[in-house]
């Protein structure tokens, strides 16, 4: 990789002293600033997988603690949509990916379109989660502190609108393997921690998802700008790499979550 | 002083740029560092009043019963403070942060740190943290606990626990910040000559520090991001009325806090090893074994936490093996005890301001390492849990050394920092006051707490036979107090009239002391000096004309030497 960054100095941008355009003072040459950012962006990505990591411990705990819950909630999740959000965020990863190179071999106009794209399946990643999570809401299939959970511990405490809509609820149309409404009460309840686990899970991953859609704006923009080329695309790498993360998340979240059986 | 040594009548760091925000937007490491510096201290005063604020409330025989809900409200409010401010925004923060921007670039010889505008952010996002944990104090009553744990946390306690929460999450992300600056540029800005085992022993301590910043920061990050989210939407995962588990929150608490521990003396440790080679003007004593242990401790810190939950219901084979890894980890810290003691011995130890703050700590660190054998090992443990012996033993091993090792870390490169050296006789009583005052305040809780005296307790009566170690504990803190604003006094005092400072007082012959005090902006007048060995003390001598020490051999254009040149 390093190699791509020992540009040929054109020299006449006005310094009179050698000093490439790009390299910050206080490095010594375009090579060491290289390598130290690339050195941070992949330690921040390290805390990253590690700030996510309390909630997969979560996971992974009440899971191996109640298995038969874990398995009868991922019913309640929609794999078709998560299936299309997988492939969403491939895509996405593989065009911002193509941008990198784009910038390295000067395709500006190219870097340009891959950025859009990128950012217009991030934005449909989004829209394909909202509509899963309005479903939820309608359906009740949330977390155990929620006002309009199913997941109750006293059925009588569910309020009567959600159980009125909600398809769960009863099994209104025989689609699931039983009605919330008979379950175990305690049984019921866990449930309800599997849609905390998921919320949280999937809503930090959303959380993560907007920031990089900022990132690619903001990108997008610096590209238009005329700011990114052969000597310098720095920025676009690292933005990359912490997409490549965000998308690495949810290739994991996807089966752990929806795929359960 | 007429000697070019000292730069405070030239263009330095200090002086290059003036107004607000040249100091507020700066991208300077050293003046990051001295803001940091400035901001740790106040909060320091803040932590402190609440702490004696604690030791006023339990001294004088006030009796369990004549106690009104509302006094014992603003005690449980008094400790928690106490212990957040402390260990969030004082402790955490000093030495990396403070000590850590200021010096570790100069010892690599470099401009600045890798990412000076992250470090800026680094710096505004403690101070947005700090303000949120201000803010905790108005909004109600905080009172879980340092330790935030629910289910009292989540569901019983004010809302100030939002706020609280919400600024420890932000000062954990400043943290980890300026902790990937630091492993990025000790990894990448090293001079060429300067290979791993030719980096000065602060440098390792400061790399070993960063790692587990940012190992473990994140963890505590989202575990207090839960607690938040718990509290506001009662998600359920740690809530037991919702079917979740509060001894999981544990786990993820101490999985952070007790490597925290070591986020606060391994920087102290660090700055130790630079104290003790350069008062014994002797190589340091197992450079490889120091270095290594650095490291051996950060990665040991992070499997021991299970020693936090010996009673709270964690399974009795886990117990034992987190006891017995606890057991290890005396070992790295001994080896460093032992190369210190080996590296004094036959050394010329110069008793400096500085040294003393070194010698306290190995004292108060052998107590406090040695004491924590007693919890690590379960039988004591049961019986000492929550009692008064746990309280002395953190505060040996966290202020005892991680606050004298700032102290002295402070000491030690003020005549750098600003130009200026400090009152010698006036430092040393207060060094000398802390530490008698340190004592008398903590040694009689080790003895409280052996005789079952437990903590967070308001109030015990005198049937209970507890007053007399409270009432020494309470004499002893104002000695601290005093002996502490002391050396605050002298700092200060030396800023105005304190002797002008040459560029190496101390005989250190790491790299920030072959630059001017105060160092001009970007830390070096010439190309920094070729690496040698950080230890090597034939290579600076003491010269009285010059007040300070010259290398033996300088170089020609080594501005250091300019003046001093026999004409
Ligand atoms: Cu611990």
């Amino acid at each position: 990789m390093s190699t791509t960054t020992t540009v040929a100095h054109e020299g006449g941008h006005g310094h009179s002293h050698d000093h490439p355009k790009h390299l910050a003072h206080h490095f010594e040459t375009l090579d060491q600033q290289f390598d130290a950012g690339k050195l941070g962006i992949w330690t921040f990505l390290l805390t990253e997988v590690l700030f996510f990591s309390a909630l997969f411990v979560a996971y992974t705990v009440y899971r191996s603690n109640y298995p038969e819950v874990w398995q009868f909630a991922s019913q309640y999740l929609n794999t078709q949509l998560g299936a299309t959000n997988t492939l969403v965020l491939l895509l996405s990863s593989f065009t911002f990916a193509w941008g990198v190179r784009n910038a390295m071999l000067g395709q500006i106009g190219l870097l340009k379109m891959n950025l859009a794209i990128t950012l217009l399946c991030a934005g449909g990643f989004m829209g394909i989660k909202y509509m899963e999570y309005s479903h939820k809401f309608h359906e009740g299939t949330l977390w155990s502190g929620n006002e309009d959970t199913i997941f109750r511990l006293h059925a009588e405490d569910v309020p009567e609108h959600i159980k009125e809509h909600s398809h769960a609820w009863d099994n209104r149309d025989g689609e699931f393997s039983a009605a919330v409404r008979d379950l175990d009460p305690e049984f019921r309840q866990k449930l309800g921690i599997f849609f905390g686990v998921y919320f949280c899970l999937t809503g930090l991953h959303g959380i993560h998802v907007l920031i990089g859609m900022l990132l690619l704006l903001w990108l997008l923009l610096r590209s238009m700008r005329g700011d990114f080329g052969p000597d310098n695309f720095n920025a676009i790498d690292f933005g990359a790499l912490y997409w490549h993360l965000v998308d690495l998340i949810w290739i994991f979240l996807f089966p752990l979550l929806y795929l359960i059986s | 002083m007429t000697s070019s040594t000292n730069a405070l009548d030239r263009t330095n760091y200090l002086n290059a740029t003036k107004g607000f925000m040249s100091w507020f937007w700066t991208i300077d490491h050293k003046r990051l560092g001295l803001m940091y510096l400035w901001s740790v201290v106040g909060c320091f005063i803040l932590g402190g009043m609440f702490a004696m604020k604690i030791r006023l409330t339990l001294s004088g025989d006030v009796d369990f019963a004549s106690q009104t809900a509302e006094q014992m409200n603003a005690y449980n409010n008094a400790f928690t403070v106490h212990g957040a401010v402390m260990i969030f925004l004082v402790i955490i923060p000093s030495i990396p942060a403070a000590l850590g921007n200021f010096v570790v670039p100069m010892m690599l010889g470099t401009k600045d740190v890798a990412f000076p505008k992250l470090n800026r952010f680094s710096y505004h996002l403690w101070l947005i943290g700090a303000i949120l944990f201000v803010t905790t104090l108005f909004v109600g009553n905080l009172d879980t606990g340092w330790t935030f744990y629910p289910p009292y946390s989540t569901g019983y306690t004010d809302v100030s626990v939002i706020t609280a929460v919400l600024g420890a999450f932000i000062l954990g992300f400043s943290s980890i910040f300026t902790g990937l600056n630091f492993i990025v540029t000790i990894h990448k800005m090293r001079p060429p000559q300067m290979t791993w085992f030719k980096m000065p022993l602060f440098l390792w301590a400061i790399y070993a520090t960063a790692v587990i910043q940012i190992l473990a920061t994140p963890v505590i990050g989202i575990s207090l991001l839960l607690i938040l989210v718990e509290k506001t939407m009662q998600i359920g995962i740690f809530t037991p009325e919702l079917g979740g588990d509060p001894v999981f929150f544990q786990h993820l608490f101490w999985f952070y806090s007790h490597p925290a521990v070591y986020i606060m003396i391994l920087p102290g440790m660090g700055v130790m090893s630079e104290l003790f080679a350069t008062f014994s003007r002797k190589p340091i004593f197992g450079y490889k074994s120091i270095a290594l242990s650095s490291i051996a401790i950060a990665i040991f810190s992070f499997i021991v936490w299970g020693h936090h939950m010996f009673v709270s219901g964690q399974s009795e084979l886990m117990s034992i093996i987190f006891s017995a890894l606890t057991f290890s980890v005396a070992v790295p810290s001994a080896i460093k005890v032992f190369n210190w003691i080996a590296t004094m011995y036959k050394g010329s130890i110069a008793f400096t301001t500085p040294m003393l703050y070194g010698l306290s700590i190995i004292w108060l660190f052998g107590i406090g390492g040695l004491t924590g054998l007693f919890l690590a090992t379960l039988g004591t443990d049961v019986h000492f849990h929550d009692t008064y012996f746990v309280v002395a033993h953190f505060h040996y091993v966290m202020v005892g050394s991680a606050l004298f090792g700032f102290l002295g870390g402070i000491f030690y490169w003020w005549p750098k920092m600003y130009g200026r050296m400090v009152d010698n006789k006036w430092s040393k009583i207060a060094c000398i006051m802390s530490f008698v005052g340190f004592n008398m305040t903590f040694m009689p809780q080790f003895i409280g707490g052996a005789h079952g005296m437990p903590r967070r307790y308001a109030a015990y009566g005198p049937s209970a036979g507890f007053d007399g170690y409270n009432e020494a504990s309470t004499l002893g803190a104002m000695v601290l107090m005093t002996g502490l604003f002391l050396a605050l006094g002298t700092l200060l005092w030396s800023l105005k009239k304190g002797k002008k400072a040459p560029a190496n007082p101390w005989g250190g012959v790491t790299l920030e002391w072959q630059t001017p005090s105060p160092p001009p902006e970007h830390n070096f007048e010439i190309d920094p000096p070729v690496v040698g060995d950080p230890y090597d003390m034939s290579l600076f001598e003491w010269k009285g004309e010059e007040e300070g020490f010259l290398p033996v051999n300088p170089r020609p254009d080594d501005p250091c030497v300019a003046n001093v040149q026999p004409s």
